[in-house]
């Protein structure tokens, strides 16, 4: 799309909302002078370094840290058995199910260590690296368990990941379309179409991922006043400070949380972490100011995982290609512990397997397990993304079963936009929708037509690169949530959102939201909304967060939900702070209420030229000095929304893959995508949340992948082996969108955050697949490596799982000849 | 990623930096560009008293020609070699292959010499300095110093000729002009060691190839040599189909690795395409 750059004046009669106004607070996030978390620095601050297993699986037998206290500038060595009774717990506030099974999770381990990088100790120094030399020096011993890896082993309970549980199956969830009157039984429809119709059988891996945002994790807490102040680079300042609270015993009106600016998070800062909850008790314990800054290294073990789960999959049609019915099966890989909504990830599928179409009968089941790696959480899409990926890949499978095209197969099953408002076989109500639309601005900008006949003529004349085009048309909800929605699924909180605006006498407006922008240009958009409503210059609108003593009600950022019901609440006190102006106004012009009209900000006397704007009223109702009876100073107003609805982005990704049949090296040709968002607040601000989603889910589909060796180690340890792509590994993609606006809010927005994320996956893998399958391919496992891909052309798709060696690469190997043993490298540069 | 402490010296003279090896022996660790000793230093895998830095010795640094050979300081970085007309002129396939390490950032501070002593098996310099016939010349301790053929220099996986108390100076590759040259390398995402990489050199002519040097990344302990393929393709026309023959056996006698980027199989049949590309490609085919 066109990226337009501001000319205010140029523009200045321009509505603000729909607007593509250049993010004003990049200046200081993309320079870093600002206030990171580990830009902030206290008096007498003390540094922590943390003492992490290296088994995945062990018991604690001895801790001995005479030698670290007796370092140089060492304040304190803390181990569990001293922070037992003071550090809470890092909660899981999504059970699934009645009976779910939760280990207690320990910030610091008191005796049992359930995946490697759990921490055992701490020392707690003057500065940072002296705390890290001393960390050297703990010594602890350890008996080490059998571990359990592999989420298909630990379903047998031969290798618990926590003997005490007696079990590694976590939960057990399902959805099923005739129980709840939704639809038909699912097994009926599958029996059926296996005489009369066509049954597609699959079994897909979702690998586990690294959310691996670009500022790691920081926290630093503050004990010395009356209230403990925390700054953490967090996605959740207010649910971090109730989890603090509930969970220490320390009473909540004594905790400020602080997310200052935040550098990104996609899911990976929804946690509340047990390097938080340990600077929290060493802070009250010692009673002075500790931070607590992670490594890279660090982060990628000890945060949150993404996806990891195995998805099985039935559908049946007819021979026409029409959708019977379609059953999913998985199994989710928690990890060590049910994380604070990990659980529940997997579960937010349930709703989006059956995506756009008409499924008459649905049936959706997930077995939560518990292993001995890293714990498993929100990442950028959570449990929408598996679901798109599981039914459109399916949708392409049934299409290359049937002989038809994925688009064509896709439109025989889809809601038609006049169907809308559309209940679906899943139970949830979509509000709008113009699937047709979406897709035939798709193909045109694609050339889909032009890109086939090359597929052919590729085919044809057995060109060694082949060419292969993805389908992904999916939809998701986000908007989390309406409040009595999450109540009936066990969810630990509400899902409204706060807002409050300040008219300050100066006529400058504060805005103050609940939400938690970590990257995603809050204060720009937020300042366009108001400055519409309130009729102010966008310039005068300040935008306050992530701060629990001036944003004191909120519910944070993640899930899409910001715009669409932090966005809400923001209209909402705008609204009543024009009904307070209203007042004063019609006191001050000598009029009646019912005469005046309020535009562009001001309020007019209908017929006349009188008039007065809000920035004077907010002057006169903050001096008082003439309001009518009975009227309170100031217009400051406050308003909390709760959604009626989720509401349903959707769009059609076409992908065009060029795969290097000799080499099995795969290279993106073309990437469309036409997405509904609804109405759209700032179009460079969702341009950019599309493109950074696209790479991201991308590269899930090309690159990424968390792997562990057989002994619980995480192999994909640094950003060497851990392979995140750049600017330099994409290409240019081309976006477009298409706009039905959401009904179920008033701005008519639907949210973007994750649309890029959850369409593109399955749509790379699906032109891998169509360039191969005249080969007999039809899957290659995520991440598609040129390797895999060469494998799965060698095997003509007869071997589905080939795995190659699961090594690190040498460069940084402990035990590689340059690096511990000095004495035999001699002058190594 | 904090390093544990050590002491800093920064000579300025190659002479004073063979001095301070000479005084702290096993304790001391050569600093060049500090691409892979700075993220060894913090991930606490090495831990040496004493850090040497020769990023302050103007005689390590810059490109010349002297006769028939380019000379390159072992300090310079890889942007300067990039950006030298004489290596682009007289050793393409250094140009080439110094390309397409990682990314700007770490070629304007990895230097030629730091990456052939470390000799990490997946750099991108060691075969081309090897196909190219190089010759290393490595000072020692009194000063004296002693040329060694690229052919000895990597001994072993991140080992090489260079010995204790010794220091890397200069690297003379004889000229190829009017050679062409190509370096093919293979990797997943752009900033990456390679998986495999193929640096060839071929002189062309009359339409079939006359001499031909081939070189190897990352397809064992050390880059590798393929002369008979060098062999092969002497006398060949410059075609698809000779070329393919030619180098059909290249990953032969190769013991490469085996991680989460390719098997050994893998990476053999790897070097077999890239071989045959980086030849025509070298040959202008």
């Amino acid at each position: 799309m066109t990226i337009t750059e501001d000319n205010p004046t140029a523009e200045s009669s321009q509505a603000e909302v729909g607007r593509a106004r250049r993010r004003k607070e990049d200046q200081r996030l993309i320079t870093g002078r600002t206030r990171w978390t580990d830009n902030v620095t206290l008096p007498g601050m003390l540094h922590i370094a943390m003492v992490r297993s290296p088994f995945a699986h062990a018991r604690v037998t001895a801790i001995n840290t005479n030698e670290a206290k007796a370092a140089r500038n060492v304040v304190a060595v803390l181990t569990g058995a001293d922070l037992k009774d003071v550090q809470g717990a890092n909660a899981n506030a999504w059970p699934i199910s009645a009976d779910q099974v939760t280990p207690t999770h320990l910030p610091m381990v008191v005796d049992h260590v359930a995946c490697a990088g759990e921490i055992v100790a701490c020392v707690v120094a003057r500065s940072a690296a002296e705390a890290r030399d001393a960390a050297e020096l703990v010594d602890v011993d350890y008996e080490e368990l059998p571990a359990v890896l592999d989420m298909k082993e630990a379903l047998k309970d031969e290798v618990l990941a926590h003997p005490d549980l007696g079990t590694n199956k976590s939960a057990f969830w399902q959805l099923d379309s005739k129980e709840g009157g939704t639809g038909d039984d699912v097994d009926a429809a599958i029996e059926a179409a296996r005489t009369d119709g066509v049954v597609i059988e699959r079994e897909y891996r979702q690998q586990r991922l690294i959310p691996a945002f670009m500022e790691p994790r920081s926290v630093v807490v503050d004990p010395t006043g009356e209230q403990i102040t925390m700054w953490s680079a967090t996605q959740i300042p207010h649910i971090l400070r109730f989890l603090l609270a509930a969970t220490t015993g320390v009473s909540e009106s004594k905790i400020r949380v602080i997310a200052p600016d935040v550098g990104g998070g996609f899911g990976g800062k929804l946690q509340t972490t047990p390097e938080e909850f340990i600077a929290f008790a060493a802070a009250r314990q010692l009673g002075k100011p500790v931070k607590y800054t992670e490594t890279r290294s660090e982060s990628l073990l000890s945060g949150h995982h993404g996806r990891d789960q195995w998805q099985k999959l039935t559908l049946s049609a007819t021979k026409d290609g029409t959708v019977t019915g379609l059953k999913v099966e998985l199994l989710a890989d928690l990890g060590a512990y049910v994380a604070l909504v990990g659980g529940g990830v997997p579960v937010l599928g349930a709703w989006m397997f059956n995506s756009i179409y008409k499924f008459p009968a649905y049936r959706f089941n997930v077995q939560t397990i518990l292993t001995n790696k890293t714990w498993v959480d929100a990442y950028r899409g959570a449990g929408r993304p598996e679901a798109t990926f599981g039914i459109e890949r399916m949708m392409d499978e049934l299409a290359a079963e049937l002989g038809l095209d994925p688009l064509e197969l896709r439109e025989k099953n889809w809601i038609k936009h006049e169907e809308f408002p559309f209940t679906t076989v899943a139970g949830m109500t979509y509000d709008s929708g113009n699937y047709e639309a979406a897709t035939a601005r798709a193909r045109e900008l694609f050339d889909y037509e032009g890109l086939r006949a090359e597929q052919q003529r590729r085919r044809a004349s057995n060109d060694p690169v082949q060419l292969g085009i993805g389908v992904s048309t999916f939809t998701e909800m986000c908007g989390l949530a309406p409040s009595r929605v999450l109540g009936s699924l066990s969810y630990g909180a509400g899902g409204w959102e706060h807002a409050n605006i300040r008219m300050l006498p100066t006529g400058k407006v504060e805005v103050v939201t609940g939400t938690s922008p970590h990257g995603q240009g809050h204060e720009t958009a937020w300042s366009q909304i108001v400055a519409d409503r309130l009729g102010v210059p966008f310039e005068d609108v300040e935008v306050l967060h992530g701060d629990t003593q001036i944003s004191h009600k909120g519910l944070d950022t993640y899930g899409s939900r910001s715009l669409v019901v932090g966005g809400e609440a923001l209209v909402l006190a705008a609204d009543k702070v024009i009904e307070k102006a209203k007042v004063v106004a019609a006191h001050l012009l000598e009029a009646s209420a019912d005469d005046l009209e309020f535009t562009g900000g001001r309020f007019g006397v209908k017929g006349t030229d009188q008039g007065l704007g809000i920035a004077e009223i907010a002057l006169a109702s903050f001096a008082a000095h003439n309001l009518p009876d009975g009227v309170e100073p100031g217009l400051d107003s406050d308003a909390t929304y709760d959604p009626v609805s989720f509401s349903f982005p959707h769009g059609t990704h076409l992908c065009a893959m060029e795969v290097d049949t000799e080499t099995g090296a795969t290279k993106m040709r073309s990437y469309v995508c036409v997405d509904d968002i609804g109405v759209v607040v700032n179009p460079l601000i969702a341009e950019g949340q599309v493109h950074g989603g696209l790479v991201q889910g991308i590269a899930q589909a090309l690159w990424e992948g968390a792997e562990y060796d057989e002994n619980g180690t995480l192999v994909t340890g640094s950003f060497v082996d851990y392979t995140l792509p750049t600017a330099a590994d994409t290409i240019s993609f081309v976006t477009d969108r298409t706009e039905s606006p959401s009904t179920t809010n008033t701005l008519g927005t639907k949210g973007v955050g994750e649309a890029g994320t959850i369409a593109s996956t399955p749509a790379v893998v699906n032109a891998i697949v169509d360039a191969l399958r005249p080969m007999g391919v039809h899957d290659v496992p995520m991440p598609c490596t040129p390797e895999r891909v060469w494998r799965a052309i060698q095997s003509g798709g007869s071997t589905r799982q080939v795995e190659s060696s699961g090594d690190a690469q040498p460069h940084f190997d402990p035990a590689a000849p340059n690096q511990d043993t000095p004495e035999t490298e001699g002058g190594a540069q | 990623m904090i390093p544990a402490s050590f002491d800093y010296v920064a000579p300025t003279t190659v002479a004073d930096a063979l001095a301070a090896l000479a005084e702290h022996g096993d304790d001391a660790k050569v600093l060049a560009g500090g691409q892979s000793l700075l993220p060894i230093l913090r991930m606490r895998l090495n831990a040496p008293s004493v850090v040497v830095d020769l990023g302050r010795i103007p005689e390590l640094q810059g490109v010349s020609e002297e006769g028939d050979a380019i000379v390159i300081g072992a300090m310079t970085p890889y942007a300067a070699v990039l950006a030298s007309e004489l290596v682009s002129t007289h050793a393409g396939l250094l140009s080439k292959a110094v390309a397409t390490v990682a990314d700007p950032q770490i070629r304007h501070r990895g230097t030629v010499g730091g990456a052939l002593v470390h000799a990490d098996p997946a750099g991108d310099v060691g075969a081309p300095v090897l196909a190219l016939g190089a010759e290393l010349v490595i000072a020692g301790a009194g000063g004296q110093t002693r040329t060694v053929a690229a052919d000895d220099f990597f001994e072993d996986l991140f080992t090489t000729a260079v010995g204790e108390g010794e220091l890397l100076t200069q690297i003379r590759i004889p000229k190829h002009t009017g050679w062409g040259s190509h370096y093919e390398k293979f990797v997943r995402v752009s900033h990456q060691w390679s998986i495999v990489a193929v640096a060839a050199a071929v002189r062309v002519d009359g339409g079939s190839i006359a001499e031909a040097r081939v070189g190897l990344t990352n397809m064992g302990a050390t880059p590798l040599r393929a002369r008979a393929v060098e062999e092969a393709l002497v006398g060949r026309a410059a075609t698809d189909e000779a070329v393919r023959a030619a180098v059909a056996q290249v990953a032969e006698g190769t013991n490469p690795p085996s991680d989460l980027n390719g098997g050994a199989e893998y990476r053999r049949h790897l070097a077999t395409v890239l071989t045959r590309r980086a030849v025509l490609a070298a040959a202008g085919a």
